[in-house]
């Protein structure tokens, strides 16, 4: 449950944000995470409500977007994103062109950070 | 009123494990974060390492656990320093946690400084604490398929030590499948096959340890 350091990392930098900028009340928070993180968006989901209940910060929505696992391939240097059966990104699949398996940079899916705050 | 951010969530943790890093960079100290599943033998691989580098290195560890100082009270047994950190139920380190448990330490002269995780493949990777290395353990009761469920971890790691190699005839554990997948995003990470139990195949281990130190003399 690592969720919970997140979200309150996550709401410690909302907090600061939206005092910088004069506002009181949270409507919308964006955040990315990537496909190779270990963010279960559920936990995330989980761990803002628990978290905000009963603060300022409280009844805002939290938007998650998962960043696609980017893997370039360490032979020819093509970048894929390879899936499994269930839709879910894989990091171990041969390069599509040449087809090297092993030794594939990870050039995207380590991800995460807010994109943007919603408040007024 | 919509304010653009685009800031790493984990700033806060990412801000003080650098300052860590230039605080043990200061003082030449290796820095070792060590992860494995619970029971995979991070603190066996500490007590042998320990004792048989004892006159070599000066060397302290810093325990992290959800509850108890069995670990630590295991390492200072050797002689060496050892603090421990109790996570409270937290499932990983954070740098904010060895950055307190320094409080409790003397660095001075250290030359290696190792980080004992919680037990956990998943959560610690996301943390840094001011390593120079990750370091991941797996053993050979756990499953080969280790590395293909927990990519993230081996593949920030630089090195991984397979122990209980001792235990290969009665477990199914494809060493070549486990090696493969660990090396699937990191081509060139060492694999050191070990038994804590029995010393077998420490000693290339501890060159990389000696190498390793070398380098940040």
């Amino acid at each position: 449950m690592h969720e919970l350091s997140i979200v309150q990392s996550l709401l410690d930098l909302a907090e600061k944000e939206m005092a910088a900028n004069g506002l009181t009340k949270l409507l919308r928070i964006k955040v990315i995470y990537g496909g190779l993180t270990a963010v279960v968006p559920d936990a995330l989901e989980l761990g803002f409500e628990a978290l905000t209940a009963g603060t300022p910060l409280a009844g805002g929505v939290l938007e998650l977007e998962e960043a696609p696992v980017i893997l370039r391939c360490g032979k020819c240097g093509l970048e894929f994103s390879p899936k499994d059966a269930s839709g879910r990104y894989g990091v171990f699949a041969p390069c599509p062109a040449c087809g090297e398996e092993i030794g594939h940079a990870v050039a995207g899916g380590k991800e995460l950070f807010i994109e943007f705050i919603e408040a007024e | 009123m919509k304010i653009p951010v685009v800031r790493k969530i984990l700033e806060a943790n990412d801000r003080i494990a650098a300052d860590l890093k230039d605080h043990f960079a200061a003082k030449h100290i290796l820095v070792l974060n060590l992860m494995s599943s619970p029971g995979a033998g991070k603190t066996s691989l500490l007590e042998k390492t320990l004792g048989d580098l004892r006159g070599e290195f000066k060397m302290a560890v810093i325990e992290g656990d959800l509850q108890t100082d069995n670990d630590a009270r295991r390492v200072a047994a050797t002689g060496a320093q050892a603090v421990q950190i109790n996570t409270e139920g937290g499932c990983h380190l954070s740098s904010s946690m060895v950055a307190e448990a320094l409080k409790s330490l003397d660095i001075e002269g250290l030359d290696i400084l190792f980080i004992e995780n919680v037990g956990n493949l998943v959560c610690p990777a996301e943390f840094d604490v001011g390593e120079d290395f990750k370091i991941t353990l797996l053993s050979t009761t756990e499953g080969d398929d280790k590395p293909e469920k927990y990519p993230l971890m081996f593949n920030l790691s630089k090195a991984m030590v397979l122990n209980k190699i001792d235990l290969l005839p009665h477990v199914d554990f494809d060493m070549a499948r486990a090696t493969k997948f660990a090396r699937a995003l990191n081509k060139d990470l060492p694999v050191f096959a070990v038994s804590c139990r029995t010393g077998e195949g420490l000693g290339a281990w501890y060159d990389w340890l000696r190498a390793a130190r070398a380098a940040k003399a």
